[in-house]
């Protein structure tokens, strides 16, 4: 197919966004960059039913995010994946997902219920709006929000573990402490 | 308890906010208070690292054979657009 150029380039100014949507999704660069492509054929087969002007990030993500979603419900039913076994792999291999200093956060993201994780990404880091993040994942505003509150406390209680100190509840609490005859 | 120890708390912001009543003990008089604002910390450490994660990925671009793909997809003339 012959593609207007410009169409072409916001395609592809998209993908580095959508590579991390997807690499966050699925903790995988291998697996991300399979989701990247796959999305690239179905959007580029389907490119006459993108509407000029309209959000070209948000139509793409939806692409994206429906096919993670019928592969993971695929995965489901093929392989019982018990909750924590894919956070433990990512703890482990962490070189998998990239930097080492994130390994722990993205575990934690790992255990979010994946309704949780897709809505906190989108809203809290590819920066789309609660409306879009809703057209996204064919839900409505308030469920995305609720997702979103539900996730950040989840994510909170998960870390909270090794960020005690800090985290701590204030300096003189801290202060207190610390010359509290500890040690 | 008079010889406290000296407590590193840099980038502890906590001077922003409005003064807190503590008791004896330095523990907030008013708990609710506080938790309120600790979440607000961790919810900003959050973000914060939220955004850190997707940007270290966003930095690494698009990859040469996606790249590649897009560009043969929409350069070929195969009559089906």
């Amino acid at each position: 197919m012959k593609l207007d150029p410009a169409i072409r380039d916001q395609v592809l100014a998209t993908v580095p966004s959508l590579r991390a949507f997807a690499i966050s999704l699925c903790g995988n660069i291998d697996r991300a960059d399979d989701l990247v492509q796959e999305t690239m054929l179905r959007a580029l087969a389907h490119i006459d039913s993108f509407e000029p002007g309209t959000n070209m990030p948000a139509w793409l993500f939806t692409i994206l995010r429906n096919l993670f979603r019928s592969e993971y419900r695929k995965r489901r039913r093929e392989v019982e994946d018990p909750d924590g076994r894919y956070a433990e792999t990512l703890k482990s291999h962490p070189e998998q997902t990239g930097r080492v200093e994130f390994a722990e956060f993205r575990a934690a993201l790992a255990r979010l219920p994946s309704d949780q994780r897709e809505a906190l990404i989108l809203v809290g880091a590819s920066g789309f709006s609660y409306e879009d993040a809703a057209t996204i994942c064919g839900c409505a505003v308030g469920t995305i929000k609720s997702r979103v509150n539900r996730a950040r406390t989840r994510l909170a209680d998960l870390l909270a573990i090794d960020s005690v100190d800090d985290f701590g509840p204030d300096r003189a609490t801290r202060a207190v402490l610390a010359g509290g005859g500890r040690n | 308890m008079k010889n406290r120890r000296t407590v590193n708390v840099e980038e502890k912001a906590v001077d922003a906010d409005k003064p807190e009543a503590w008791d004896t003990m330095g523990r907030p008089v008013n708990p609710r208070r506080s938790e309120v604002r600790l979440g607000r910390e961790v919810q900003a450490r959050i973000g914060q690292q939220l955004r850190a994660m997707y940007e270290d990925f966003v930095r690494q671009g698009v990859p040469q054979h996606i790249e590649a793909l897009v560009r043969r997809l929409t350069e070929q003339d195969d009559g089906t657009a």
